[in-house]
């Protein structure tokens, strides 16, 4: 089997080597060739591929964030504009030796060990690719003292970029809403680098969020030669940026600034519209958060200091917030009911109360108007003669018409939560909650009550709609006014009668005549509103109602107003609603804020010097009195460290929980009085008694 | 056959290597001028000095006859097993791996000069080999054995390169010598049957993790698989002619890691593109081939087998360096010989050319008598 040893001698040992070595050789050479024909593949074929990637190395990139569109108003005065910033943040992912570079980083920019300790909180929770902010806004010389010691700080990257800036703070933020950093989520969905880019913001909330598309542009590039190490070697070309696009919008800033001004302490909103067009010209809910902090980001006891309010300032009330309407509502029932054929000069004879079944319904004046009409109805704002007439008609008679005029109806805004409320009739409640529509029903739904709900949003277009006759639709953006609204399907007698006692509300000895125009030859025309967000009971009504000052800010009723000027050729509309103001304070009520701002737009002078003489009565301006209530409420509160972090979830005011809560409340209190029967009674407003 | 002028002495030189081998060596000087951003210092000036010493005190080791070498083959490699086991305890006591001697003027690595010594011991031991015993075991065993120890605490170091390169030294002079070639088929079978268990089972993890990544850079491009990434950057994106001479980025701004030891080669294929790689490479094969001729025409067994074994120790420094930067092999730490920065390799390399001399010299003389 085995082959037979063979036998090596010198000789064929010296032969063997020399064929093996020359085998090695030829081995080597072949390895040679395959190495030239390798560097050949990678130099030559790939060439193209490697020259990129070497460059990329190379050519360090620094996206420049696009400068945001301005938003601007009717006039081109800048609602939301760009800052110059000097701002430094931390990369997390790029951050070494943290215990060095923090306290380093703070005696450079000397911030305060608060701020320190709050960045530190910030970079636990932090993303890692998402910048940690160190400061804003700050001056020249401690930035550039940044920029000279950045070998020492790796991970700590200064910019000079835009910050948005909102001059009128507070007075806009529900309008505007604010710009915050993209959150993790954001960025995992596009991966666009742009949202990880230090010092760029995009809309949040508002108008910022939904118009973010335009408002964004394009970012430029920064092109700079980096070692590995990220040293800078020299400045190569850089793209410039391509600004966002302008936001035109239809609201007037000074108006703005002013109605928001005026509503004062309130927890109200105050809406304006032209009544020729539907263009809005203030939209405010106040009290408000300032946009200008919410954009640089907030902390978390920020946060929870605007939810704790109970004047909700994280609400945008003009869309979300839903109210009875109250006696706002009896204009428009004037109108269905001259529709359903009711005679203007029909007169029911109010004795202050009316049996329905086993219940009583009150009139707000508990001795009665005695026999009315409607211009008087509606002047006097009594309530029997409305239970009595929508007894008559019905309430299915009085819906459609409610409805032509904007209640119940959700108009095509750029806003992202709208509520629009609920205009019930019969239909509606069988479909809802399965039970027929009752008389009661009829009569708390005719003085605003009951399942009747509307946002002021809502309230103004009513308010602009009987003012001018035409089907108007509110508009926010300038590039989105929809002109030459049709006619109502209304007759124009009934509107000029309808028209006439709103006059008379205010002028001729109504409910409203506080918010008599003080400009010689120009009057207002409008109508008061009260709802009641409470029940009162039998044992209440006879000792006595209880007053609203005498009750919690929870249960006070709503205070409303519509209205609009000049009486005989309308121009502007407004609607003001103020949540549980209960008619308290005169100065504060709903007649003379509405006054005071329809003559903001028809004599400036007189208003600003008549805002001049109250604003000090309830504190000051609005910077002011937020001021104050923060310090009032870190002082009530001894933070703890996490709180000093800067909120990084995604909720936005609009998703505030808070206001989900407010709101929910709010429907719960009308649900329940809608249910109970009895009716309620309308309070009438401050003039009473006058 | 060279002219036989006098005078003698530096007639016999190999003048034609030596001036390949000072263009290799003076080339990579330049190199190294540029991967220091144009400066002599820190690497050029030492390098060059240390460079032209030895390259002088090889020329002076090729005046030692071929027997002193003969001679001292066993002592050698006594002395480096017993400094690697040295090297092994300094390091156990010190706590941490260790792979130099400090003797106080030169720091000893034993392990890099094992790669030539390994090499002589073979070559010294089949040389004694009666002829007739080349094909049975007693070849075999005894000469594995020489290999093992060395290549095992070297590998224990941990020394993945250094230990291969004993490994393939050792086994080149066996093949040399003779041994059944179905051996050699045998064990490369074996060896793809080993390699896949040892990097599961018996590298250190930083070990297994370059070989994985060799596998597949692209998967850890700012770790370990960075390295290669970067130096397949710096040598395709140098194309046919290169960035030029002080222009390669990659090395400049620090991309390139070890761009002036391990990955010289990266460097100056950045800067000097294909053509320069491609000079380098056959300035390299030349010299390598000189050293096989050298084998060829000596006429004892043990210069035999010692002039080809040390000429492929020479190609396997350079084969193994560049098929790792070119993303051929994973990242063992072997440098390109004369080129790369550092006195190990240097001198290693320049005593194995020494030695080549030697028994250059040796075979001249032979002839003329």
């Amino acid at each position: 089997m085995r082959r037979p040893p063979r036998v090596v001698t010198e000789m064929s040992q010296a032969y063997s080597f020399s064929r093996r070595a020359w085998m090695l050789g030829a081995v080597q050479g072949g390895v040679g060739l395959m190495l030239a024909g390798r560097m050949a593949w990678l130099s030559i074929a790939q060439n193209e591929r490697y020259t990129m990637l070497s460059e990329s190395n190379r050519v360090n990139m620094t996206l420049l964030p696009p400068r945001r569109g301005w938003i601007v108003d009717r006039h081109g005065v800048p609602i939301a504009n760009n800052r110059t910033d000097f701002r430094v943040d931390i990369i997390p992912d790029r951050l070494r030796d943290k215990e060095r570079v923090l306290p380093l980083l703070g005696r450079i920019l000397q911030l305060p060990p608060e701020e320190i300790e709050r960045i530190a909180i910030d970079l636990d929770h932090a993303a890692g690719f998402q910048p940690v902010q160190v400061a804003e806004n700050l001056d020249w010389e401690r930035f550039a003292a940044v920029s000279v010691r950045l070998p020492e700080l790796p991970g700590v990257a200064p910019t000079r970029g835009f910050a948005r800036n909102y001059p009128a703070g507070a007075a806009v933020a529900h309008l505007t809403g604010y710009v915050g950093v993209p959150n993790a989520e954001q960025y995992k969905k596009t991966r666009d680098p742009l949202l990880v880019t230090p010092g760029f913001k995009l809309g949040k909330d508002g108008l910022e969020k939904m118009l973010e598309p335009a408002l964004r542009g394009e970012a430029g590039a920064k092109r700079v030669e980096v070692t590995a190490r990220g040293k800078l070697v020299a400045e190569l070309a850089t793209k410039p940026d391509v600004p966002g696009k302008t936001a035109r919008l239809t609201i007037d800033a000074g108006l703005q600034e002013y109605a928001a001004r005026r509503l004062g302490t309130n927890s109200g909103s105050v809406v304006v519209i032209d009544c020729r067009t539907g263009e809005m010209l203030a939209m405010v809910s106040m009290p408000a958060y300032d946009p200008n902090s919410f954009s640089d980001g907030i902390s978390h006891l920020e946060w929870q200091m605007l939810s704790d309010d109970d004047h909700v300032p994280l609400m945008n009330k003009v869309t979300q917030g839903l109210y009875p309407p109250g006696s706002t509502v009896k204009p428009m029932n004037g109108l269905a009911l001259l529709h359903a054929g009711v005679p203007a000069d029909a007169r029911v004879n109010c004795s202050g109360a009316m049996r329905l079944g086993t219940s009583v319904f009150h009139c707000h004046k508990r001795g009665g108007h005695g026999p009315l009409d409607l211009k008087n109805a509606i002047m006097q704002s009594c309530d029997i003669y409305f239970y009595e007439m929508a007894r008559r008609v019905g309430y299915a008679a009085i819906a459609p018409i409610a409805r032509t005029l904007g209640m119940g109806q959700k108009f095509d805004l750029p806003f992202s939560t709208q509520r629009f409320g609920t205009m019930p009739d019969p239909d509606w409640k069988l479909h809802k909650y399965k039970r027929p529509w009752t008389v009661a029903d009829s009569l708390n739904a005719s003085i605003g009550q009951g399942y009747v709900l509307a946002n002021p949003l809502q309230l103004a277009v009513m308010a602009a709609r009987i003012a001018s006759g035409r089907d108007l639709q509110p508009s926010i953006l300038a590039s989105q006014v929809h002109r030459d609204a049709p006619a109502l399907a209304i007759d124009s007698e009934n509107l000029a009668r309808v028209r006439e006692a709103m006059f008379g509300v205010i002028n001729q000895g109504g409910t409203g005549g506080a918010a008599k125009l003080l400009i010689p030859g120009v009057a207002i025309a409008g109508k008061t509103g009260t709802a009641q967000v409470r029940r009162i009971t039998m044992a209440e009504r006879r000792s006595g109602v209880l007053k609203n000052g005498q009750l919690p800010f929870k249960l006070r009723d709503h205070a409303l107003f519509i209205g609009f000027a000049p009486a005989d050729n309308p121009r502007y509309a407004l609607a003001v609603v103020l949540e549980h103001n209960g008619h308290t304070v005169r100065n504060l009520d709903t007649p003379m804020i509405g006054r005071d701002i329809m003559t903001y737009m028809l004599d400036r002078e007189r208003a600003l010097k008549s805002l001049a003489e109250v604003e000090p009565t309830w504190g000051g301006d609005i910077r002011t009195r937020m001021a104050a209530t923060a310090a009032s409420y870190r002082a009530a509160q001894s933070a703890p460290p996490a709180a000093i972090a800067t909120k990084t979830d995604a909720t936005v005011p609009s998703d505030a929980p808070a206001v989900e809560n407010a709101t929910d409340v709010a429907n719960r209190t009308q649900a329940d009085l809608a249910t109970a029967g009895g009716g309620v009674a309308e309070d009438g407003t401050t003039e009473r008694g006058q | 056959m060279t002219s036989r002028i006098i005078p003698e002495q530096l007639a016999t030189l190999p003048w034609r290597t030596l001036l390949l081998v000072t263009a290799i060596g003076t080339f990579g000087l330049v190199v190294l001028y540029s991967a220091a951003g144009g400066s002599l210092r820190p690497w050029t000036l030492p390098q060059g000095i240390r460079f032209f010493i030895l390259l002088a005190g090889s020329v002076v080791l090729s005046r030692i006859p071929e027997r002193v070498w003969k001679a001292a083959a066993w002592p050698t490699y006594g002395a480096l097993v017993l400094a690697l086991v040295l090297v092994e305890l300094l390091g156990a006591v010190r706590g941490g791996s260790q792979r130099w001697l400090d003797l106080g003027f030169i720091r000893l690595q034993p392990s890099e000069l094992m790669k030539p010594a390994i090499v002589l011991a073979c070559a010294r031991f089949y040389d004694m080999l009666p002829p007739n015993e080349t094909r049975r075991f007693a070849a075999v065993w005894p000469a594995a054995v020489l290999i093992g120890i060395p290549a095992a605490i070297v590998m224990k170091q941990p020394d993945l390169g250094t230990a291969l390169m004993i490994c393939a030294g050792g086994a080149t002079v066996m093949f040399l010598a003779g041994i059944p070639l179905r051996l050699f088929v045998g064990g490369a079978v074996a060896a793809s049957v080993a390699i896949p268990l040892a990097i599961n089972f018996a590298l250190h993890d930083y070990q297994r993790n370059r070989i994985l990544i060799f596998l597949d850079p692209e998967s850890d491009p700012l770790g370990t698989g960075y390295h290669i990434s970067q130096s397949k950057i710096a040598i395709g994106s140098g194309g046919l002619w290169g960035k030029g001479f002080l222009n390669g980025t990659q090395s400049h701004l620090d991309y390139l890691p070890e761009g002036h030891t391990d990955f010289v080669f990266a460097t100056m294929a950045e800067e000097w593109g294909l053509v320069g790689g491609c000079l380098l490479i056959l300035a390299f094969l030349l010299v390598i081939r000189w050293g096989i001729e050298v084998g060829q025409r000596a006429q004892s067994r043990f210069a035999r087998l010692a002039a080809a074994g040390l000429a492929t120790t020479i190609f396997f420094y350079v084969a193994i360096n560049l098929m790792m930067v070119m993303g051929l092999a994973p990242v063992v730490g072997i440098p390109l010989p004369l080129f790369s920065y550092g006195g190990s390799s240097q001198m290693t390399v320049l005593l194995c050319l020494g030695i080549l001399m030697s028994i250059d010299r040796e075979n001249r003389k032979t002839t003329r008598w």
